[in-house]
């Protein structure tokens, strides 16, 4: 039956996580924002709180009988985003356990594995010096020499590369081969040969490490490598074997919508209460094309925030019930993302002088929510997956 | 066991029921709506020789209690939001015409007294196709609806009703006309015409679009109605009247849009440039995925509202937030789907100029396709 409102587990989860925002991240933004690269050591009692609210969705799905609706981990994580990014996004990145990594793992390790790794702070590297958004171009190697797997190349981009215990780092076996030969591999910290050599001063989401790490013959243990060792040799096999690693998207991307979404509510907040203090109130009563410029900027942004939090609930709901939503995760993405940014930096300019000011927190809201438009696919490569999907393109006929 | 609010969980999946329901409509629209909507609004066909066909559907009975002759099914504003969204895939013009009746017996539903509905329900459930709407926009810049200058001025045991309405659905034919005015103390108050009583008079519109809905102008000089007409013995609650219509012209809007997507796929899939199908182009292609992502988001938040409403929920913000939303993006989704044909979309040979001047109402439309 069709209803949109949150189920009432989730509710409550929102409203504690938004008291935590509120009590325990907020008092922190400014300073961590300052103070880039220190690690936000009072965030630890945050993540011990929310253990669960993270951005990696995985974690024991609830079993649901055939035909029957479930409102599971996917929703929770989104919702719990919702409501910590609400008190801020780089804090929530910055905190122990929020690294992507984990959802890989989850996603597609064995049982040992998860045993081993799936509560570590893991952090995800993919990114290279000359690859980006074409994932499937990167250089680092994975060669197998006897029980090790020996790995080489640069990775940049990290986010918590530096204080994560766990990285996940994407290689290929033989970079002839193509996406086939790309698998992911678990490199403890620490592991000889894996140095971080550089970490990145940025825009926003400055309490949020952002690393460059080198690997130089580094040897991992063979039982390291996520999924199977095998390259796939026939079209259909080489398409799932790379398919498989890029599921994981469909798994983070709708989180890190969540984070956007999270983000632009509390610029959306703040507008409206130092509006208030102007006379400026939103009471939806007359027609919008009646209201003044600001209160219809106002409106129009609530329209696109609420738009834009209901698709990322959708792909969480998909997720929960084992529906394919790739396309649906990008979708929330793309709109997620570019409301995110939309919203943050209208806010700034509605706000004017105090939109620009460091005294309060919209400034920052705005350069923090642009890294979302940005990492786990930015806007123009959710856009392209939703064209392929709707016009049932290739990648070689929609580059 | 009825389940309240809280007890719910996030789901978009539809009752089987619906689901049923969804199939016919989709069949109907695309047999009996799509295939009139260009010699409609060309002026080839009268829209009134199509109406009558859609008593079919049985689109009035269904909440209509079994006593006064109705199916007695549940009034359920997701599924009439669901029904106004698959007929508009056909055309919205015709539809927003052929659900004005409806959208008339669910005000009447919500907010008529037990004598009214009484009175007026029989007459719009005899099986074939009563016109009957309501009236709330007046002709002027900046009007508010919640503000109308129609004025109602009680004498005795009767209102004398002042005042000029404008796209009215079946105005030209309407048996049953819901007026909404203002009382001398300011109150906001709904009002049920029958027929066309001394100094009402009707005139057909031409607008951009829409010609499908038979909109008309209605002035009232001095008519007199009897205290019975005064809908729900005075107690009119405009606010929920025009949010159950956002949610409907929402639901329009988002089945006008879904027909777009549907025709520029496979319209630019096929249309070849400097060798190659125009989709493969990133400018193109990123056009279309826009258009997918914002309808899908429109659809959402169009359902969002509906089922607060069905739930009982307080839902008036949902309703305005997704009339803002879908006002916009049906227009963007309208206008990007002519340039998407170009030169093509322009001519009239393709249905995409007339989904956009369809879909240009949506921000302008008020108080019709109450669900």
């Amino acid at each position: 039956m069709i209803n949109l409102e949150l189920a009432k587990k989730h509710e409550e989860t929102f409203g504690q996580v938004m008291m935590l925002a509120e009590h325990m991240m907020r008092p922190y933004s400014r300073k961590y924002d300052k103070e880039e690269h220190t690690y936000p050591k009072e965030m630890e009692e945050v993540a011990k709180l929310i253990g669960g609210a993270r951005s990696n969705p995985g974690g024991p799905r609830e079993k649901a009988a055939p035909g029957t609706v479930v409102n599971g981990g996917n929703m929770g994580s989104v919702v719990g985003l919702f409501g910590l990014c609400w008190g801020d996004v780089g804090l929530f990145l910055g905190m122990p356990g929020s690294g992507l990594g984990n959802a890989a793992i989850s996603a597609v390790g064995t049982p040992e594995q998860v045993a081993k790794y799936g509560s570590s702070y893991a952090a995800m590297c993919i990114t290279e010096p000359g690859t980006g958004s074409d994932s499937a171009n990167i250089s680092t190697t994975a060669v197998a020499d006897g029980d090790e797997w020996v790995l080489n190349g640069e990775k940049i981009y990290v986010t918590d590369g530096d204080r994560c215990d766990t990285l996940v780092v994407w290689a290929t076996l033989d970079k002839s081969l193509g996406k086939a030969a790309i698998k992911s591999f678990i490199v403890e910290k620490g592991t000889p040969g894996c140095e971080v050599t550089r970490l990145e001063h940025k825009l926003g989401i400055r309490a949020s490490d952002t690393a460059a790490i080198s690997f130089n013959d580094c040897r991992i243990p063979k039982a390291n490598i996520l999924g199977s060792a095998e390259i796939a040799t026939d079209a259909e096999g080489r398409k799932k074997a790379f398919g498989g690693v890029m599921q994981t998207f469909d798994n983070t991307r709708p989180p890190v919508a969540a984070m956007a979404i999270g983000v632009s509510r509390a610029a959306l907040d703040m507008t409206r209460e130092l509006l208030q203090q102007e006379g400026v109130e939103l009471k939806f009563d007359k027609k919008p094309v009646n209201l003044n410029a600001v209160e219809a900027q106002l409106c129009q942004m609530e329209a696109e925030w609420h738009g834009a939090r209901l698709l990322v609930l959708k792909a969480a709901w998909m997720a929960d019930n084992r529906m394919p939503n790739s396309m649906e995760a990008s979708m929330c993405k793309a709109k997620a993302g570019r409301v995110g940014n939309n919203i943050t930096l209208r806010c700034v300019e509605l706000c004017q002088s105090l939109g620009y000011s460091e005294k309060f927190l919209l400034e920052k809201f705005a350069r923090d929510s642009k890294i979302l438009d940005i990492f786990e696919g930015t806007q123009q490569i959710q856009q392209l997956i939703v064209a392929r999907r709707v016009l049932e393109k290739s990648s070689s006929e929609l580059k | 066991m009825t389940e309240t609010a809280n007890d719910l969980l996030f789901d978009l999946t539809l009752t089987d029921e619906q689901r049923m329901n969804r199939e016919s409509m989709q069949r109907f629209a695309a047999a009996e709506i799509r295939s009139q909507a260009k010699a409609v609004d060309a002026g080839e066909t009268a829209a009134r020789d199509f109406f009558p066909k859609t008593a079919e559907l049985g689109l009035t009975l269904l909440p209509i209690p079994e006593a006064l002759g109705g199916a007695g099914v549940e009034r359920s504003p997701t599924s009439n939001a669901l029904i106004f969204e698959d007929l508009a895939h056909g055309d919205m013009a015709l539809t927003l015409g052929a659900v004005s009746p409806m959208a008339f017996v669910n005000t009447l539903l919500d907010q008529g007294s037990e004598a009214q509905r009484e009175k007026y329900l029989p007459l719009v459930c005899s099986g074939e196709f009563t016109a009957a709407t309501t009236a709330l926009l007046e002709p002027r810049a900046m009007f508010e609806p919640t503000e109308p200058a129609t004025t109602a001025t009680a004498r005795d045991d009767t209102y004398t009703l002042n005042g000029t309405k404008c796209m009215v659905p079946l105005g030209m034919d309407a048996e049953l006309v819901m007026v909404i005015a203002r009382m001398e103390n300011g109150d906001p108050a709904a009002f049920i015409v029958e027929g066309t009583p001394e100094g009402m008079t009707r005139t057909a519109e031409a607008n951009m679009g829409l010609q499908g809905a038979q909109l008309a102008t209605l002035v009232f000089e001095n008519v007199s109605l009897p205290a019975s007409a005064l809908l729900g013995a005075g107690k009119f609650n405009l606010t929920r009247f025009l949010d159950l219509g956002r949610i409907g012209i929402c639901a329009l809007a988002v089945g006008t849009c879904q027909a777009v997507l549907d025709y520029v796929i496979p319209y630019c899939n096929e249309r070849v440039a400097f060798g190659e199908p125009i989709t493969n182009r990133q400018s193109v292609a990123f056009m279309i995925a826009d258009i997918a992502i914002e309808l899908e988001a429109m659809r959402l938040m169009t359902w969002r509202a509906a089922a607060r409403a069905e739930q009982g929920l307080d839902f008036h913000e949902h309703a305005y937030l997704a009339k803002v939303f879908c006002a916009e993006h049906a227009m963007k989704i309208g206008t990007d789907g002519v340039q998407l044909l170009g030169g093509h979309g322009f001519c009239k040979e393709h249905p995409v100029e007339l989904w956009y001047r369809s879909l240009r109402a949506i921000a302008a439309l008020d108080g019709v396709a109450s669900v």
